[in-house]
C-alpha cells in the first residue's frame, strides 16, 4: 500500500515538500553517522588519535542534527495532524533519529578508547574481531537506512536478524579477549579498553536493528518491538497476507 | 462543563472499547436509497453500530454519509421520489417494517443539524417541548427534566438564571447545547448528529466534542462530521463513505493510524484519490 512515491501525492504540496525535507534531513543524519562510525573503527584498528579526535568533534554535528529533525518533526505534528501513514512516517522518523543519534554516540566512545589504545598500547589480539563485528555492524546500518528509504520489508526483518547473529559473534570475542587476559595480565588494560569499544558496536548493532523495526512500523502499521525473532517474522507474513 | 485540565477518564478511553465487545444497536443490512428511480444515492450498505459508543462517518461531499444518516429515522421519507431496500434494525426490529410508528421511531432515534434550530420560545420551553407534546404537563415533572437534560447537555450553569428568555438570545454553541437538551429530554436511545459542530467556533466546538464524550455513557451517537480530526478524536468506531459505498469500517484508533483501504488512506491524509 505504502509505496516510495506516496510522499509527493498531497494535495497540499507544502506538505509534500516538508515530509519529504524531514526524510531526507533524517538520511543525511544516517549518511552522517555511517561516516562516523567507519571512521571511529578505523581509527581504533590504526590506535589514530588524531581521527578519533575528528570522530569525536563530529559527534556534535549528529547531536544538532538530531534537535533539528526532532523540532520538523514537531511542527509536522501540531500543523499538519497527519494521519495514518503520514503519522506512522513522521513517529517513526522521530523514533529512528534517537537511535541513530546513539549510534553517534557509540561511535565517539569507540573513538575514545581510541585514544587511550594509542596511549596505552596495542592490544595482543590484533582487532581482528573488532574489525569482523565493525564490517557487520556497519552493514547492518547502511541496510537499515537503505529499507527506510525503500520501504522495504524484507531487508528490515534481514537486519533484525543480523541482530541475533551479532549478539553470538560478541559473545565468543568477548571469551576470546578474555583468553588474552589470562595468558598475560599485562594486557589486561589494554585489551579491555577493545572489550569496551566491542561492546559499543554491539550496542550500534542492537540500535540497527530498532531502525529495521521502525521501518517495519512505517510500512505495515504493525510494532514489532520487544518480540522474539520468529514472532517478529510471523507477525510480517501474516500482515502480508492481510494486504493481498 | 467541568473544568478537569487532565481528564482522567480519557485515559481510560481505549479500554472502554477494547474488553468487552459491545451489544449492537443498529444493523443496517443491503441497504440502498434512490432518490429518483435512477439516481441511487447508497449502494449496498452493510454495518453494525455498537450501543452506547459513537460511531462517526466521514467522506467527501456528497458520498451518501448525511443519506445514511436520515435513514436511521427515516427522515428521507419526507423527500419526495425517495425509495429505501434492504433492513435497519434497530434492537433487532425493522424500522421500515410495514405498521412501524415513524413518530415514535423518532423519539427513539433523535437528531441533530448542522445549524442549531431552537424554536422561537423561552430555553425552558424549547426544553420541555417533546414532553409537552406527549401530554406531559405536570410542572414539578417538566421542572425536574429540563434541569436534568440542560445539566447532561453542560448547558445548566450557564442558563440556569434566565430559563424564561428567549433561546435566540444564546450563542450558536449554546443553542446547539440546547438542542441536545431537547433532544436528550424525551430519553431517546440514539443520538443522530448531522454536522453538530461545524458551525461553531473551536472552543464551542470542543465544548460539543466533550458533550458527545459524556453523553455515550448513556446514548448510542451517530455522527457525520467534514473535520476528520473530529472523527478521530470523538469517536470509537469510523465509517468512510465514497460515492455512496462503505469503503472502510473499522475501530476508529485502527482506521487513522492504519487504515486497510487504498482509498481510505488517500482520503485521510489528504492525497489525491
Amino acid at each position: 500500500m505504502l509505496n516510495q512515491d506516496s510522499y509527493k501525492q498531497h494535495i497540499s504540496a507544502q506538505f509534500n515538500a516538508e515530509l519529504e525535507a524531514v526524510k531526507n534531513h533524517l538520511l543525511k543524519m544516517g549518511g552522517r553517522v555511517e561516516q562516523q562510525l567507519a571512521a571511529a573503527v578505523e581509527a581504533l584498528v590504526k590506535m589514530d588519535s588524531g581521527e578519533a579526535g575528528k570522530v569525536i568533534a563530529l559527534d556534535r554535528e549528529v547531536n544538532k542534527m538530531e534537535m533539528s529533525i526532532d523540532d520538523e518533526c514537531a511542527r509536522i505534528l501540531a500543523r499538519r495532524q497527519p494521519a495514518a501513514s503520514d503519522l506512522r512516517l513522521v513517529l517513526a522518523v522521530a523514533r529512528v533519529i534517537t537511535d541513530l543519534e546513539r549510534i553517534g554516540d557509540e561511535a565517539s566512545k569507540i573513538a575514545r578508547q581510541a585514544i587511550k589504545l594509542s596511549e596505552e598500547g596495542a592490544s595482543p589480539s590484533n582487532f581482528v574481531e573488532i574489525r569482523h563485528i565493525g564490517v557487520h555492524v556497519s552493514e547492518m546500518l547502511r541496510k537499515s537506512l537503505d529499507a527506510f528509504t525503500r520501504l522495504d520489508v524484507d531487508t528490515a526483518v534481514e537486519v533484525v536478524q543480523q541482530d541475533s547473529q551479532v549478539d553470538k559473534e560478541y559473545g565468543s570475542a568477548m571469551r576470546s579477549l578474555v583468553t588474552f587476559m589470562m595468558e598475560d595480565p599485562r594486557m589486561i588494560t589494554s585489551v579491555l579498553n577493545e572489550m569496551w569499544a566491542l561492546r559499543s558496536l554491539e550496542r550500534v548493532g542492537d540500535h540497527a536493528a530498532n531502525i529495521a523495526e521502525h521501518v517495519i512500523y512505517l510500512v505495515r502499521g504493525l510494532d514489532v518491538r520487544h518480540v522474539a525473532l520468529d514472532e517478529l517474522i510471523s507477525k510480517v507474513e501474516e500482515s502480508e497476507h492481510d494486504q493481498e | 462543563m467541568q473544568s478537569h485540565a487532565i481528564d482522567i477518564q480519557a485515559l481510560n478511553r481505549p479500554s472502554t472499547v477494547d474488553v468487552q465487545p459491545p451489544e449492537t444497536c443498529l444493523t443496517v443490512d443491503q441497504l440502498q436509497l434512490f432518490y429518483n428511480s435512477d439516481s441511487q444515492a447508497l449502494q449496498d450498505i452493510k454495518l453494525e453500530v455498537p450501543k452506547k459508543r459513537v460511531t462517526a462517518f466521514i467522506g467527501p461531499s456528497g458520498c451518501g454519509k448525511s443519506s445514511l444518516l436520515r435513514c436511521f429515522n427515516r427522515m428521507n421519507d419526507l423527500v419526495d421520489g425517495c425509495r429505501v431496500e434492504g433492513r435497519i434494525l434497530l434492537e433487532g426490529e425493522d424500522i421500515y417494517a410495514p405498521g412501524v410508528d415513524v413518530a415514535s421511531l423518532r423519539r427513539r432515534i433523535g437528531m441533530v443539524f448542522q445549524k442549531p434550530n431552537p424554536f422561537p420560545k423561552s430555553i425552558y420551553e424549547n426544553v420541555a417541548y417533546g414532553l409537552r407534546i406527549q401530554g406531559i404537563n405536570k410542572k414539578r415533572v417538566l421542572d425536574e427534566v429540563v434541569e436534568k437534560s440542560l445539566r447532561s447537555a453542560a448547558l445548566w450553569d450557564e442558563v440556569k438564571d434566565r430559563l424564561d428568555e428567549s433561546a435566540l438570545g444564546l450563542s450558536g454553541g449554546q443553542q446547539q447545547r440546547l438542542v441536545i437538551a431537547r433532544t436528550i429530554a424525551v430519553e431517546p436511545e440514539v443520538l443522530l448528529l448531522d454536522e453538530p459542530a461545524s458551525a461553531l467556533d473551536p472552543i464551542s466546538t470542543l465544548k460539543i466534542e466533550e458533550l458527545i464524550y459524556e453523553l455515550k455513557s448513556r446514548y448510542t451517537i451517530l455522527i457525520v462530521t467534514h473535520n476528520m480530526q473530529q472523527a478521530a478524536r470523538v469517536s470509537d468506531m469510523t465509517a468512510f463513505m465514497y460515492m455512496g459505498k462503505l469503503i472502510e469500517y473499522d475501530n476508529t484508533d485502527r482506521l487513522f493510524t492504519n487504515p486497510g483501504q487504498k482509498q481510505t488512506e488517500d482520503y485521510i491524509t489528504g492525497r489525491y484519490g
